[in-house]
């Protein structure tokens, strides 16, 4: 019931450690930096590490790859039949209206969302992709995007929830978050073949790993900054915890779970492309085709599709995000 | 107002007797609340006579409450008054248990809610008690009624039977017609109603107040105090009522407890507190007080010396005075209600006349007071009147009477007044 105030950690004690840390930080640079210097005056450039540890390291990390792939087998079919589920209903949902028809509903959507503006850019951009003969490839891959972008809220939820109600692992999360997003995002296909092949599922998955970041965090940070007057009335009801999480802290912090949401749709946007190299289909599949075949026309045509799916998809979830907020401020 | 005494005898006979209704609903005993790294202090005898800046320098911990006790009857309106950092949020927020004590108990009806576990608590919040916050704490995305129907809603209870309730609630803070406003279109006024609606939708037994007005400006501060006396009137609820405020203070509370440093200093009547204070900070509070209006004829009457009743003759009546050598004595009727008083003077005329009937005589007769009125009041009928004041409780009976050179006392010195209980 009792979350603990961040106000009731013994800060006085903590900032000394932090200064006396610092200091021995700075002192212990210090020395090496001598060290170093000394040592590149008398080796010059010569100077070799002592023992070359990056084989064994990556061949210790194959390893672990390996092993987890046989042993999980389980578990990475079990993701994988998943995934294509959702993967086909998706694409047959998007495909199953004619596209007049979902030209004429996203127009409207964007109309009423981002306005008048807006909604022309959303009809002459599909309208294009559509004249362009790129139609089914757009769905295909906004079908992948949808995917990736519905299991990371999925994932994002829970994990952002959880890391709000827990300084520790959110301490912990951090830097993994910030590993994950700043990893190349190539480094994620590697093990995304070997657990699922190839295909649209390591695409998703890859495209998961390295979207994921922001939905969470924009959810730690949205729970964290529903006001603590508001969460402290509502508690003093007899409100439970759960109920406040979804009557109070989800619904206030929305804004911010959509802005983050918006993010990650964006981020798996740009994976479309690298994704293709695992065998995902779609705009993706189209561009890395042109630039083996040297078009660089084709190329440029799949590419603008993916800004203009980009745009689309941006202010509309904009828009949402702006509702919400307006919502919130009771207007 | 003189609770302090009854309240006391109650309490012993409720416990010699082993009687369930008792008098006092909230018991706070020996309540700490310490902040920071030596939580032991609470509980050493060390920490009995430390300070708190002496905790804060060698310990490291802030002492928020520093061994608190009171109680709170029933119906009463317990208002805590201090200095910004007295420990005052932290002392309401222990109450519901926002805010885990590091020592002490706290008793409402027997029951130590300290103990409580966690679906107690959740019951308890939901039930016995419910607070008003100095910022609202409303919702912002959720409409006038849907505030105020919070605690409903959360106990499961269908939206007809909430919303009518909630309604009730509504009427009873003056918001009807604005069910379905959001907190951003309404004054800081109407949304602390709001909040007061939804405690009292909850129909709790006590109601935690802090600082609820403070936000306000001091003209609706001022009514909504006015409407808080007249809602308490009616639905005598048990209020912990926090405050910096000491004229909001002797307003609104039956008995003031002042806090410094996490420890109560004084807990009195207002009376208690304006004419005895109990050390210099206290004082100092009450230096700007206008004695006129918290000063009341209950502390300042005496005993009537001498009782007439009305089916006296006059003559009688000249003959008892005469007697007891007074000036005027109060007259009751056969209930025991004062009807008025008389002088020597009066009674002498009367009897020469020939009459039998005493209330003929009281012709420059002052109509009696209540107990509660103010000084303010009562220096100008006392003025203007020939004789001593007759004081009467609720039922009309005579209780006392106030003497024009007890009235000035009053005003200047705090000597030579009785203590109220
Ligand atoms: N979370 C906390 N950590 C450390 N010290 C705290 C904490 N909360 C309160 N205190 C300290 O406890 C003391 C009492 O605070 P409290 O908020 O109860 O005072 P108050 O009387 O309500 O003051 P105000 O009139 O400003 O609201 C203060 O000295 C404050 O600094
Ligand atoms: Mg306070």
């Amino acid at each position: 019931m009792d979350y603990p105030l961040p106000t009731e950690k013994q800060g006085i004690s903590f900032s000394q450690l932090q200064n006396s840390a610092l200091f021995v930080f700075g002192l212990g640079a210090g020395v090496v930096a001598v060290i170093v210097f000394a040592a590149a005056a008398i080796w010059g450039s010569q100077m070799e590490f002592p023992i070359d540890a990056g084989r064994s390291v990556g061949a210790r990390i194959d390893a672990v790859v390996d092993w987890t792939n046989i042993n999980g087998d389980w578990l990475f079919s079990a993701i994988k039949i998943v995934v294509i589920k959702i993967l086909i209903t998706m694409e047959d949902a998007l495909l199953w209206m004619p596209w007049p028809g979902l030209v004429v509903l996203v127009t409207l959507i964007s109309l009423r969302l981002g306005g008048t503006f807006v909604a022309a850019f959303s009809f002459l951009g599909m309208m294009g992709m559509g004249l362009l003969g790129l139609w089914e490839s757009a769905m295909e891959t906004l079908a992948l995007v949808f995917t990736a972008v519905t299991l990371s809220i999925g994932i994002a939820l829970p994990v952002g929830v959880f890391a709000a109600r827990n300084n520790r692992f959110d301490a912990v999360l951090r830097p993994i978050l910030d590993g994950m997003q700043t990893m190349p995002s190539f480094v994620y296909l590697v093990p995304a073949i070997m657990f699922f092949s190839l295909g649209n599922v390591p695409a998703v998955m890859a495209t998961i790993v390295y979207a994921v970041p922001p939905a969470i965090r924009l959810t730690n940070l949205g729970i964290r900054q529903v006001s603590p007057e508001i969460v402290e009335a509502a508690r003093s009801f007899g409100t439970t915890p759960m109920q406040l999480l979804t009557k109070v802290q989800i619904p206030m912090a929305m804004p911010t779970i959509m802005a983050g949401i918006n993010q990650t749709t964006m981020m798996a946007l740009a994976m479309v492309v690298i994704a293709s190299l695992v065998g995902a289909g779609g705009l993706g599949e189209d561009v890395n085709r042109a630039l083996g075949r040297q078009e660089p026309g084709a190329a440029a045509i799949g590419g603008m599709s993916i800004v203009i799916m980009a745009i689309v998809i941006d202010r509309l979830t904009q828009g949402v995000v702006k509702k919400r907020q307006d919502a919130l401020r009771g207007t | 107002m003189a609770q302090n005494s009854t309240s006391a005898v109650a309490d012993r006979s409720a416990e010699s007797e082993g009687l369930v209704v008792q008098k006092n609903l909230v018991k706070v005993e020996g309540l700490w609340k310490l902040y920071g790294e030596n939580q032991s202090l609470a509980t050493d005898a060390a920490g009995a006579s430390i300070t708190k800046q002496e905790a804060l320098e060698k310990h490291r911990t802030v002492i928020a409450l520093k061994d608190v006790s009171f109680s709170v009857d029933r119906a009463e309106t317990f208002v805590v008054m201090g200095l910004s950092g007295s420990g005052k949020s932290t002392l309401v927020r222990c109450l519901i248990r926002l805010i885990e004590p590091t020592a002490g108990r706290i008793l409402v009806e027997n029951d130590d809610i300290l103990q409580y576990d966690e679906s107690q608590l959740v019951q308890f919040r939901r039930r016995k008690v419910a607070m008003v916050f100095q910022h609202f704490g409303l919702l912002p995305h959720r409409r006038v009624i849907e505030n105020a129907g919070w605690g409903l809603e959360i106990q499961g209870i269908s939206k007809e039977e909430r919303y009518e309730r909630t309604q009730t609630a509504l009427d009873l803070v003056g918001l009807q017609g604005w069910e379905h406003a959001y907190p951003r279109e309404l004054s800081g006024g109407m949304q602390q109603r709001v909040g007061l609606a939804r405690a009292l939708a909850q129909d709790p037994e006590i109601m935690l107040m802090d600082e609820p007005f403070s936000g306000l400006d001091p003209l609706i501060r001022r009514s909504m105090q006015g409407e808080l006396v007249k809602l308490q009137r009616d639905l005598k609820k048990t209020i912990v009522f926090i405050t910096h405020d000491l004229h909001e203070a002797l307003r609104l509370g039956d008995r003031i407890a002042i806090m410094r440093d996490g420890q109560v200093v004084q807990i009195g009547t207002p009376e208690d507190i304006v004419l005895n204070p109990a050390d210099e900070y206290v004082e100092e509070f009450t230096r700007d007080i206008n004695r006129e209006e918290v000063l009341t004829a209950s502390s300042v009457m005496d005993k009537a010396e001498i009782v007439l009743l009305n089916s006296q003759t006059p003559k009688e009546a000249l003959e008892i005075l005469l007697s007891r050598s007074l000036d005027s004595g109060c007259v009751v009727n056969d209930k025991g209600e004062c009807v008025g008083s008389v002088t020597v003077d009066e009674v002498a005329r009367a009897s020469k006349a020939g009459s039998t009937d005493l209330a003929s005589a009281m012709n420059g007769s002052t109509k009696p007071v209540s107990k509660d009125t103010s000084f303010g009041q009562l220096i100008p009928l006392s003025l203007a009147s020939d004789r001593p004041i007759p004081v009467v409780d609720d039922d009309g009976k005579l209780v006392g009477e106030v003497h024009r050179e007890k009235l000035a006392a009053g005003l200047g010195s705090r000597n030579h007044i009785n203590n109220v209980d």
